[in-house]
């Protein structure tokens, strides 16, 4: 049986007023699996993902030409409603950001947008939310403490928390893990790992090691083209295009 | 697509609501300008604005007078104003053991909180008297209207050259000091004519405020209605010449007054004009 | 000898701004001592719970007190609403555009309208127009539009410092535009807009030009909305401007001072502790 397409980028080209960021991307990704999207600073890579879940909207200058589709879908399609499409592709940023609230409330805020206000269920799904995050064990005596009292690998986990309180479908991460030490890196990259059979996981990684440890396929982007992608060994190990071998061997960083 | 109508009549009422400010003002030129245009088409504007006598019993309605008194306390206050808010500004900027600031900060707000009336009941029993005894006159007059309004306008000049100083660039300071200016030939030379538009946009925002001051004046100022030839006379503003009859007239007279609101107007707007340019410039 | 004369220039600018600095300082203490001196004494609780009698000559100012903290509810409630709405529409709902402009420009003129322009536009528009008469209504509709300029100043600046990632977390979870505003932005700026609406009030205390043409000047205690009514200041004024008693006069004097002062220190310490903390 084929993995299913979970998301095809079609011909897709970004501009911010005058100045292109992204060049004719083509590219899928497949269901439940964890997608590397690598390259150099500065090559659109942020750019790509909040396309995903279209928080490119919020820029204004932001244009598009091309087409993502979501499960056969197109998201720019004017019939797609963005509060659906974000509750079904959710964010996590590469400074975690909590809220200036409690740490239940921060899971509880989306929840509470899509109209969820009894106190019981809304319990169930902080609680799921946090056990999906690798984070439960740690903070369930304290969840009406306030998040900013989370260390750094905490206040992350909270955010991909925040997200599955909504059940999405797909996860962007941009960077997760920078700034964090290399123990609480290392509990996220588990919890990636972990979360992989129930979602779609497309991830911006800090570094090549990080989506050789992580991801199953990767993808190179240099100025806004998408060099190449493919099966992460083989991305690293044997890279068709001389441009991602330059990359990967640390010839230009 | 309900979730998205709702979202675009939200931002419709947003809309409505931010333009009640713009409103207003509109509202308030319609009928300051309804209730005193048609004395001005009465009696020509020539002759309201030129016109030396203002006898309202007679229907003399000249407010030639007023604009000199106002001219005179304005200037008077500005030249107290300007060189002592700046000093004060400069105090802030560059002069500061933090101890100081401590002080002259908790005055410069007080000074910008405390009711206009204060300050006109201090000068009345203070700064008369005084005046009356040492350089004679009625005390009450433009000399000491001047003195207090100068002191009034300090917060609005203060500030504003306070900020335009604090966002010139470090380096110019830096680069004149290593060109072996002393501190003072600094401030002097390159940091106040390079803040200049704002500091000019402060004095002109004060000359407005200063324009504006209606109840100390009324209480200081001495009321009499005929042209001021020297500062210890008393004189009537525009604004105090409104406030002091605004209570018993009637009819043209009171139009007149209105007509008074409308020259007023007209000199706020373009000061106020002119200070916002050049703020805007000075951002830039 | 160049030298000397820099080194001269520089001693005596340097006195001067000093001699500046202090004399600000000195003329405001002076100005204070005069009135807290004199009408310190004349405050006690009789002072601010009787009424006035024969004038203002004997009594106290409760009438006062009460129209003065009337009007300047009927102020807030009216300009709060209006100024917060007017900011969030400009931070949130347009950048900057020809109406963004034309809204900012009317909002600055409107700051520097003198307050006797806005007491004969009260007069005409509330009073004799809309047929309200000499009331807390008219006086507080007018206060209102005169603090207008303030709230939306002051909630704009509070807007601005919710860091925009805050949004973007409600944005990205799928909120819309009023409930990223109403949960996430608008909470996190309410000291800055409480700030600017104690601010507000001081400066609503102090108002006279507008009032005394809008709620007239009566010394009857009110009994409702339409009442006419004398606030302090104006009461301030006319007690010291008739000579009716000087005594009553600086009591007045001093309670405006202390309620002003009051009010300030409340918003410094409001500022301090939340705004500063933020940072």
């Amino acid at each position: 049986m084929l993995p299913e397409k979970k998301i095809v980028i079609k011909e897709f080209n970004f501009y911010y007023d005058s100045l292109q960021a992204l060049e004719n991307i083509n590219l899928h990704i497949e269901s439940n699996e964890i997608f590397a999207i690598f390259g150099p600073a500065r090559s659109g890579k942020t750019t790509l993902l909040k396309s995903l879940n279209r928080l490119t909207d919020l820029i204004f200058g932001a244009r598009h030409a091309g087409a993502i589709l979501l499960d056969g879908e197109d998201i720019y399609d004017p019939e797609m409603s963005l509060t659906q499409l974000r509750r079904r592709i959710g964010m996590v940023f590469d400074l975690p950001i909590p809220l200036p609230m409690s740490i239940f409330d921060n899971v509880a805020y989306g929840p509470k947008l899509s109209g969820t206000t009894q106190e019981r269920r809304l319990k169930e799904i902080v609680e799921r939310a946090l056990r999906s995050a690798v984070l439960w064990e740690e903070v369930k005596d304290r969840l009406h403490t306030s998040a900013l009292r989370l260390s750094g690998g905490q206040q992350q986990r909270l955010c991909i928390a925040r997200i599955l309180a909504l059940e999405p479908e797909v996860l962007l991460l941009d960077e997760p893990c920078s700034g964090l030490d290399p123990i609480s890196t290392a509990s996220i990259e588990q919890t990636l790992t972990q979360l992989k059979k129930d979602y779609t996981i497309i991830l911006v990684p800090h570094n090549i090691q990080q989506a050789s440890r992580v991801a199953d396929r990767a993808g190179f982007l240099l100025n806004g083209e998408l060099v190449e992608q493919g099966p992460v060994y083989q991305m690293f190990t044997r890279p068709r295009d001389k441009r991602t071998e330059d990359y990967v061997t640390g010839k230009f960083g | 697509m309900i979730l998205e109508i709702r979202e675009k009549i939200i931002e419709k009422i947003f809309l409505l609501i931010a333009l009640s400010s713009i409103s207003i003002l509109a509202l308030i030129a319609i009928f300051i300008f309804g209730e005193g245009l048609p004395l001005i088409w009465k009696i020509g504007l020539k002759a309201f604005i030129l016109g030396e006598r203002w006898v309202p019993s007679k229907g003399s309605f000249g407010i030639l007078p007023m604009i000199v008194g106002s001219f005179w306390v304005t200037s008077g206050a500005l030249l107290l104003g300007i060189p002592l808010g700046l000093a004060c500004a400069i105090f802030l900027c560059e002069w500061t053991p933090p101890l100081a600031g401590v002080f002259l900060r908790p005055a410069i707000q007080l000074l910008a909180a405390i009711p206009s009336v204060i300050y006109g009941f201090w000068g009345l029993i203070v700064l008369v008297p005084l005046i009356r005894n040492y350089l004679g006159g009625p005390g009450l007059s433009i000399l000491s209207g001047s003195l207090i309004l100068g002191f009034m306008i300090l917060p609005t000049i203060i500030s504003i050259s306070e900020d335009s100083l604090k966002a010139l660039p470090p380096s110019y300071k830096a680069g004149a000091l290593a060109l072996g200016a002393t501190h003072w030939q600094t401030i002097w030379r390159v940091l106040i004519p390079a803040a200049r538009s704002g500091i000019v946009a402060s004095v002109i925002l004060g000359m407005g405020r200063a324009i504006g001051e209606t109840m100390a004046m009324i209480m200081i100022l001495g009321n009499a209605v005929k042209m001021p030839t020297s500062f210890l006379d008393s004189a009537r503003t525009l604004t105090t010449n409104i406030g002091i009859e605004m209570g018993y007239a009637s009819g043209d007279h009171r139009e007149a007054l209105f007509a008074t609101g409308i020259v007023l107007f007209f000199i706020i707007m373009i000061l106020n004009s002119l200070a916002i340019f050049l703020s805007r410039r000075r951002g830039s | 000898m160049l030298y000397r004369t820099r080194y001269l220039t520089q001693i005596i600018a340097r006195v001067l701004i000093w001699m500046a600095a202090l004399s600000t300082i000195a003329v405001m203490i002076l100005i204070l001592f005069q009135i807290l001196k004199e009408g310190l004494p004349i405050l006690h609780l009789r002072f601010f719970l009787d009424s006035p009698r024969s004038m203002g000559r004997e009594g106290g100012i409760f009438s006062s007190i009460v129209g003065t903290i009337a009007l300047t509810l009927v102020a807030i409630l009216f300009a709060t609403p209006l100024g917060v709405g007017t900011a969030v529409f400009l931070k949130e709902y347009t950048r900057e555009s020809r109406v963004s402009r034309t809204i900012r420009f009317g909002t600055d003129c409107l700051a520097g309208i003198p307050s006797i322009i806005f007491g004969l536009f009260g007069f005409v528009f509330f009073v004799i127009y809309l047929n309200m008469g000499w009331s807390i209504l008219s006086g507080g509709l007018t206060l209102a539009a005169m603090i207008l300029p303030t709230v939306i100043s002051t909630t704009e600046e509070a807007i601005k410092g919710v860091p925009y990632s805050y949004r973007e977390v409600s944005y990205s979870l799928g909120g819309t535009k009023w409930q990223t505003v109403t949960r996430a932005v608008l909470p996190n700026a309410l000291p800055g807009i409480f700030t600017g609406i104690i601010l507000s009030v001081g400066r609503s205390i102090g108002e006279t030009a507008a009032v005394i043409l809008t709620a007239g000047s009566s010394l009857v205690m009110p009994t409702s909305l339409f009442s006419p009514i004398r606030t302090m200041a104006v009461h301030f004024y006319i007690l010291a401007r008739e000579g009716i008693s000087m005594e009553m006069a600086y009591g007045t004097g001093a309670a405006l001072i202390l309620l002003v002062l009051a009010i300030n220190l409340i918003a410094n310490w409001l500022l301090n502790r939340y705004i500063r903390r933020r940072a």
